[in-house]
């Protein structure tokens, strides 16, 4: 952008078409799907309701009202985000591993590039039918219990490994760590190896170098991967309502059950909260990170 | 149009006949392939029957009707485009996708499938259209259920939202129920049932005839209930109501401190680790008992038949209505034309609703246990040992098979629940949508959280 403003200094005007030409397409798709969308949503917040799903242009601050002065909200909210962090933690911790091994201990470059590549292979199938699966592996009568009954490690099946938050957060890592890997292991590649050579020639432990070169080196690809992992769960009801067995609700599942009535203005003001609050934890990660200049590096 | 019925007429009599005789004949496939020869046979008249005019231009039309899975089935449409010479599509969404659609995108819908409380809210929205009550051909054999709101001289609960109560409008564009017979209907039921418990009964060994055992602590850990929180709260309140613990004024609309209570329990339920899950489709509910998460569940009548057909015992308890508490939980799916529906279309539609009356669909959703409005003319669809099965209560003279031909029960079972009469007559409650929906939602949900 402010190259060719450069360039084209002398002329501005045409500079001005020019730049307004390369964002052209990306406008086309998001004035269209997404602002004037939101913007629907944004209106419908603030708009009454008649008990048969029709809207009534009226203005109104009840929906926020409600949203706000119900305990329903804060539990909803404390529930997704306790959701989401477990899911951070998790994805984080083994994403990190996985990306370190690959770019740190795998020499051969082609064969790091192809055990990447493996991360992937779940990904070819959908990520219904991967959080399905969990579903015989966990069940009272599973894989997972009949192996330890089998051994005799239990004599009674383990019902928290399935319709609980234990296998809603097992289901969560299990999609959500690839998006954990990937950024981290572009961060980690882009690390001159010569610098922990250096470190450790200048008798840096291995704790020092990951705490002093490795981790922020990498900031950039953690801060990415988090925003992708922490927006998925916060957006998700679908894995929460399978995997919890129906045991366990989320911000957005409980929106959903207000549009299965057609009540969609106290469900626009609950996604417009829900907007807000995502995006008040995405400003404070790019807080911490300079995202554009990772992406231009 | 009126040559046009008149042919149908004769093509829906001759059925009958063919098809009685080849119902004596023995096993099943054969009166399969016999209904579906005489179907064609019907199909093939009926298009020769028309005009040749007609006959070309009805091949341009397509009918949408839009609903959900147990009540839209592309095998009854299949059929139907094949007896009627145009073409239906079926499109399966869930309860509340399909309201949202037809409310929101009502052009993308020529027939919607709606149940009695979705007719109301379509007709409230002005998104429907009346179906005009003289050309329907078998509306003096629909049983009176849906025109006098009973059943062999019992009254069928008006609890909830009835099929009969959302089913009259005075005018064609009305957006007001009316009480009563009109010449205009909301919808025309098409299939409906009345649901209870299904259970294991290897693992539970009492009979069981009460709401109340859904939520007895010695199945605690073991049991699970429907979470689709209007129809779940009526099944946790008839478990409340079976225990002896509320006495709700109308478990179909109640008030918010009934609602209170029943979810309040619900969460003392939750929290003493009552539930071991709760479902939202048939297939989950078939899973959670086929594999031993729960013994007892409010569940639908093919989903128990399900779990039956994969060797696992499971029996739909019999829920008679006994000192005003228990009953079942009725629901009934019928056919609502989209306003935008006109001319040939319009023509082509009514057709399908007639169609849809003439005894094909009834005989085949008869076969996985649910009923037709017009019983006289599913009849002649099923075989007299189906009859007496499905409908009559009486134990079975040789093998059931679904719809599809596979083998479901054995000669000499006998259906859960009884005969027809017995199980509609002692419907205590309709699926339905509250004037307290949004608050019910909210508690729900905090059930949910909790």
């Amino acid at each position: 952008m402010s190259s060719s403003a450069d360039i084209s200094r002398p002329k501005p005007a045409r500079g001005n078409i020019a730049s307004w030409f390369y964002v052209s397409p990306l406008v086309l798709v998001l004035v269209p799907f997404f602002v004037v969308p939101i913007l629907v949503v944004l209106v419908a917040s603030f708009l009454e309701n008649d008990a048969y799903g029709g809207i009534v242009a009226n203005f109104t601050l009840a929906n926020y009202a409600s949203v706000f002065t119900s305990a329903l909200t804060w539990k909803l909210y404390l529930s997704t985000i306790k959701f989401a962090v477990m899911t951070w933690v998790l994805s984080l911790g083994i994403g990190f591993w996985i990306a370190y091994f690959l770019v740190f201990h795998v020499r051969n470059q082609l064969l790091a590039i192809g055990l990447f590549l493996l991360c992937t292979v779940p990904f070819w199938t959908s990520n219904i039918i991967r959080m399905i699966s969990w579903i015989p592996l966990l069940g009272k009568n599973g894989l997972v219990n009949s192996a330890l009954m089998a051994t005799g490690v239990i004599d009674q099946p383990l019902e928290f490994l399935l319709f609980s938050d234990f296998a809603v957060v097992v289901a969560y890592a299990h999609q959500l760590t690839i998006f954990m890997i990937v950024p981290i292991f572009n961060a980690m590649s882009r690390i001159d190896k010569r610098t922990l050579e250096a470190a450790r020639d200048a008798g840096a432990s291995r704790l020092d170098i990951m705490r002093h070169i490795v981790v922020p080196l990498s900031r950039n690809g953690i801060a990415l991967g988090s925003i992708f992992v922490l927006s998925i769960v916060m957006g998700d009801f679908f894995v929460v309502k399978v995997m919890s067995g129906g045991g366990s609700a989320s911000v957005v599942s409980a929106l959903f059950e207000d549009i299965a009535v057609l009540q969609y203005p106290p469900a626009a003001a609950a996604a417009v909260v829900l907007l807000l609050v995502v995006v008040v934890m995405i400003a404070l990660i790019l807080r911490t990170v300079d995202v554009r200049k990772e992406l231009a590096r | 149009m009126s040559e046009r019925i008149d042919t149908k007429k004769v093509t829906t009599a001759v059925d009958g006949e063919v098809a009685a005789p080849e119902g004596v004949d023995g096993t099943r496939r054969s009166i399969l392939k016999g209904a579906a020869a005489v179907a064609g046979v019907a199909g093939a008249q009926a298009i020769t029957g028309f005009p040749l005019i007609w006959s070309q231009e009805i091949k341009n039309i397509e009918l949408r009707h839009v609903g959900v899975s147990y009540s839209v089935v592309k095998a009854i449409g299949d059929q139907a485009s094949k007896d009627l010479g145009f073409k239906v599509t079926m499109q399966n969404l869930d309860t509340s996708a399909s309201i949202n659609r037809f409310v929101t995108q009502p052009n993308t819908v020529d027939i919607a499938d709606v149940e009695g409380w979705q007719a109301k809210l379509a007709t409230k929205r002005g998104v429907l259209q009346g179906i005009e009550r003289k050309k329907i051909k078998e509306f003096e054999n629909i049983l009176p259920i849906f025109t006098k709101g009973e059943l062999s001289g019992k009254v069928v609960s008006r609890q909830g939202i009835s099929p009969y109560e959302a089913m009259y409008i005075s005018k064609p564009d009305a957006t007001e129920l009316h009480e009563g017979v009109t010449d205009w209907c909301t919808f025309l039921p098409q299939v409906y049932n009345a649901d209870s418990i299904g259970y294991r009964p290897d693992l539970i060994k009492k009979p069981i005839t009460e709401w109340k055992e859904l939520i007895n602590p010695e199945y605690k850990g073991k049991a699970a209930i429907l979470d689709v929180p209007a129809i779940g709260i009526m099944d946790a309140a008839l478990c409340f109501e079976s225990a002896g613990e509320i006495k709700y004024g109308n478990k179909g609309n109640m008030t918010k401190s009934e609602i209170d209570f029943t979810i309040n329990r619900l969460i003392e339920l939750k929290k003493a680790g009552h539930f071991r899950a709760t479902w939202t489709t048939f297939d989950q509910s078939v899973q959670l008992m086929a594999a031993g998460e729960v013994i007892i569940q409010s569940m639908w009548s093919p989903a128990v038949a399900a779990v039956r057909v994969k060797g696992i015992p499971c029996v739909y308890a019999p829920v008679n209505i006994k000192n005003g508490k228990e009953g079942y939980r009725g629901w009934c799916n019928g056919m609502a034309l989209m306003k935008h529906l006109s001319g040939k279309k319009l023509d082509a539609a009514y057709e399908y609703l007639n169609w849809y009356l003439s005894g094909w669909q009834g005989g085949f959703v008869a076969r996985y246990g649910y009923y037709s409005p017009v019983p006289s003319t599913a009849k002649k669809f099923l075989s007299a040992n189906e009859w007496d099965y499905w409908y009559e209560g009486k134990p079975a003279k040789e093998a059931i098979l679904d719809p599809y031909g596979v083998a479901m029960e054995k000669a000499g079972a006998k259906r859960d629940g009884g005969s027809f009469v017995e199980r509609v007559t002692n419907i205590s409650c309709w699926n339905t949508l509250m004037d307290e929906a949004q608050y019910m939602n909210k508690r729900w949900n905090d059930f949910k959280v909790a």
